[in-house]
Parts: structure tokens; C-alpha cells; sequence
């Protein structure tokens, strides 16, 4: 059951963008993605507050690109609550996600 | 109300981040614009000075050089000051989107950018560049006699002189958010009463509408005809206006339709006017540096929430008669030194549009 990402909004970018264009700019963003993440364990580890809140505030502006819904939810938390919402577990929570809509948008790109 | 000289323009894409960039590249070209685009401010800057482009589209979360600081090289740089700026970004808080405006940004889009509402703003910035170009290019013409003499040989006719008198700008806000909420017939049909309405209170006061621009207007009270009272008949007419829009809003309302707001700026003092265009088609109009505030007054409603603003001589012209509210200084771009800013107060607040 496909959930992560919007269908609704998937549509609109294919419908804006051209389907071709969306199939490369999921790629550009799969590429992309996993360093965001990273990027989010390794400032945390560093208690670097303002390279965590950039990294978290592209993925969520990526995710909503997409229509990523629960992904954007989940980055844009962490924009803005920082650390105090910041825990290992909110970020493993945050990897599944992301996991669950990379696979979702490789379905739609294969399609 | 509809231009026709929107032709393809040159445009700057400044992100930091790959899929925002290439994204909002494709659906500016989609549109038929020739596009670049730069993975920061600094290097956005040094392609913006290096010439030939039209527009700049620009996020504010950037390495090395951030959106705020481009705003403000942007400001303090003679050459790119005039450079319309659409900001996108997916900045949290009402108090970024006004920072940003006050830098001198002509919009912001919040992201993911809608394609429509992208469309809509790029033109009414281009329009409104291409405005500000002309308004240059006529202040140059009319700096040499040869040039005029030249002109009216070519079939130009030219004859500026220098008045005394009220400038007006007025649009209407979150004009794009209105057009997507309803067909287009209906946005015609709104258009058109919304200027037999507000050509209706100018004419009335004794001012003339010489431009529409998109979803505005401009007027001048005091030319071609001298007016005796332009500042007050100018403050006069729009309150009118806002009060016309009200009754518009409510006859909405009955109908279940959203309301409409609008945003008006008066400027009083010298300006050049005269006839511009072809024999075919001439345009009264002025030039200079009240009309250049009555604009950025305009767009400063958007900012301090106010219906109608007023400069300095405006109210002074006013004295007792009309009541304003001093709301401190404001440094425009364009502007040398902070302008004092006055609110007419009326029925009629611009609502706050985080919905406090």
C-alpha cells in the first residue's frame, strides 16, 4: 500500500514539470537525500544547531516537492524545534520515512 | 489592463539546493524564459553583475552567501538596485517574508512554488521592470534638447514640463490567490467593475488614470489640468475607493465569493509630465521621483498593513482636514534617505495575512 508519498501532488509536478523531467529530478533527489540525513546525525553528534536546522529545512522543502507529506511533516518538526525534538529515535523514525518514500518514488519513476 | 510586450526574458535562479534549481529551472523555461541559475548568493552576484539579466529568483537559505545578504549588496549596488527579486523559499515565520519585502524583494513564493501563481508574479514583475526601464529611458530623453527635437521628428510627441502635483498607486492584494479561486470569466467580470469603480472616485476627485498595470493603476491629480486642492482630492478619492471596494466586498460576500482588498500609496511633489507613444497612441504620463514613492508607498501597504499611504507632503497638504497617522520612517529601495510614512485611517484595514 503506497502511502508516503501524495498522488495528488505527484500528479501535479508530473503535470506541471513533464513526466520525463520529474523521472531525472527523482534521481537528482535520491542522490541527494541521503547526505541530508547524514548531514542531520553527523550536526547532532556535533551539537552544529545551525548546519542541523539547514539540512533539515532542505529535506523538508525536497520532500514537499514530491509530495513527501509525512516526510516534510517530520523534517519540518525538526527545522524548527532543533534538538529539543532531535532524539536517535526521531531520526531512525525520519530514515524509515525517507526509506519508504525513495522506494515509493522508484516505483513511480519505473512505472 | 492586458500588456502585450512580454516577450521571453533572462532570468536568474539562485539554490543552493539541486532539485529547487534544476525544478525551477524547467518550469521557467517551460514558460519560454531563457534561464541560468547560480548554487549560492556569491556566485549568483558576480552573474548578475556581469549584466543581461531580467529578474532574479532567489532562496534565502544559501551557503556562502546568503538570500538576505544578496538582497542587501543587491540594494546598495547602482546598477542592480532596480533588479525586480522574487523570493522562493520555504522559510518559516511571517517576520522573514517581511524582512524580505523591506530589503527590497518584489514577492515572495512560498515553496514548493506553485507553476501558476510563478507565471502570474513573473509577469507583473517583468511589467513592472519594464515600467521602471521606460520611466529611465524617458528621464534620459528628456535630459537633452537634441534628443527631444529628435524625437519629434520621428513622430514622438514630447512635451514635458516640470508640475506640481499627487501621484496615486493602487492594486489589488493577493490578486493571483483570487484568479486561482475562481473561473476566469469571473476574474474579467471582476476586473472590469473593480476599474469602473476606481476610475469612477478618480475622475470624480479630478485625477486621471493614465496606467493600468495588471491589477493596478496609476493616477495623477494636479496634470494634465491644474488642480487646485491634488493632495486632498487624491486622499479623497481613495478613500472613495476603499469604501466602493468594501461595498464590492460585501455584494461578494452575499454571493459566497471571497472578499477583495487593495493597497493604495499617494505621493505629492515635483514630476515631470508630458505625452508619450506614437501618434497613434499617446499616454499622458509623469515621470520622477514622486511617482518612483508613490509606488514603493503602494507596495508598502503590503508591509504595514495600512489601506492607504501617504508621503510627507501629502500630509502636510492634508493639514487638519484629513486625519493621519504618523508611522514612522521607511528607507525604500531606490531611495537615499528614510521616507517618512503616514496612514489614512479608514474602514477598511488591510487584514494581517497570518490571519492575527
Amino acid at each position: 500500500m503506497a502511502t508516503a508519498i501524495d498522488p495528488i501532488a505527484f500528479a501535479e509536478l508530473q503535470a506541471s514539470a513533464g513526466a520525463d523531467f520529474v523521472r531525472e529530478l527523482i534521481d537528482t533527489f535520491l542522490e541527494e537525500a541521503p547526505p541530508m540525513l547524514a548531514e542531520l546525525r553527523e550536526a547532532l553528534a556535533g551539537a552544529r544547531a545551525e548546519p542541523f536546522r539547514r539540512a533539515a529545512h532542505s529535506l523538508k522543502s525536497n520532500a514537499s516537492t514530491f509530495g513527501a507529506a509525512t516526510l516534510a511533516a517530520m523534517a519540518r518538526d525538526l527545522e524548527l524545534q532543533g534538538f529539543a525534538a532531535a532524539t536517535p529515535a526521531a531520526l531512525a523514525a525520519l530514515a524509515q520515512q525517507y526509506a519508504a518514500a525513495a522506494a515509493e518514488l522508484k516505483a513511480l519513476r519505473d512505472a | 489592463m492586458h500588456e502585450t510586450h512580454r516577450g521571453p526574458a533572462r532570468l536568474l535562479v539562485a539554490d543552493d539546493n539541486k532539485v529547487n534549481r534544476l525544478l525551477l529551472t524547467r518550469s521557467l523555461e517551460l514558460q519560454g524564459h531563457s534561464v541560468a541559475s547560480a548554487p549560492n548568493g556569491r556566485v549568483a552576484l558576480e552573474m548578475l553583475r556581469d549584466g543581461g539579466f531580467d529578474l532574479l529568483l532567489l532562496d534565502m537559505e544559501m551557503p556562502e552567501m546568503n538570500g538576505f545578504e544578496v538582497l542587501e549588496q543587491l540594494a546598495a549596488d547602482r546598477a542592480l538596485r532596480d533588479l525586480p527579486v522574487i523570493v522562493t523559499s520555504s522559510l518559516e515565520g511571517l517576520g522573514n517574508v517581511v524582512r524580505c519585502i523591506e530589503l527590497g524583494a518584489e514577492d515572495y513564493l512560498a515553496k514548493p512554488v506553485n507553476a501558476v501563481l510563478l507565471k502570474a508574479r513573473i509577469g507583473a514583475s517583468l511589467e513592472k521592470k519594464r515600467l521602471r526601464d521606460q520611466q529611465k529611458e524617458l528621464v534620459r530623453r528628456f535630459a537633452t534638447s537634441e534628443v527631444a527635437q529628435d524625437l519629434q521628428q520621428s513622430g514622438f510627441a514630447l512635451a514635458g514640463r516640470r508640475v506640481r502635483g499627487t501621484v496615486m498607486f493602487c492594486d489589488i492584494r493577493d490578486f493571483t490567490a483570487l484568479v486561482e479561486s475562481q473561473p476566469p470569466e469571473e476574474t474579467i467580470e471582476l476586473l472590469n467593475t473593480f476599474y469602473t469603480l476606481m476610475f469612477d472616485a478618480i475622475s470624480g476627485n479630478g485625477g486621471v488614470v493614465n496606467q493600468m498595470i495588471g491589477d493596478g493603476l496609476m493616477a495623477i491629480f494636479g496634470a494634465p489640468l491644474p488642480l487646485a486642492d491634488h493632495a486632498g482630492a487624491a486622499v479623497r478619492a481613495a478613500l472613495e475607493m476603499i469604501e466602493l471596494i468594501e461595498l464590492l466586498g460585501s455584494e461578494r460576500a452575499e454571493a459566497g465569493r471571497a472578499p477583495i482588498r487593495i493597497g493604495i500609496g499617494v505621493a505629492t511633489g515635483e514630476m515631470v509630465a508630458g505625452y508619450t507613444g506614437t501618434q497613434q497612441r499617446a499616454t499622458y504620463t509623469c515621470i520622477g521621483d514622486t511617482v518612483n514613492l508613490a509606488a514603493r508607498l503602494e507596495a508598502h501597504t503590503k508591509v504595514a498593513l495600512r489601506a492607504i499611504l501617504v508621503d510627507a507632503e501629502t500630509r502636510a497638504e492634508l493639514g487638519d482636514r484629513i486625519a493621519t497617522e504618523a508611522l514612522g520612517s521607511v528607507a525604500f529601495r531606490g531611495k537615499a534617505l528614510p521616507v517618512e510614512v503616514f496612514a489614512v485611517p479608514c474602514g477598511a484595514p488591510v487584514a494581517d495575512p497570518s490571519g492575527g
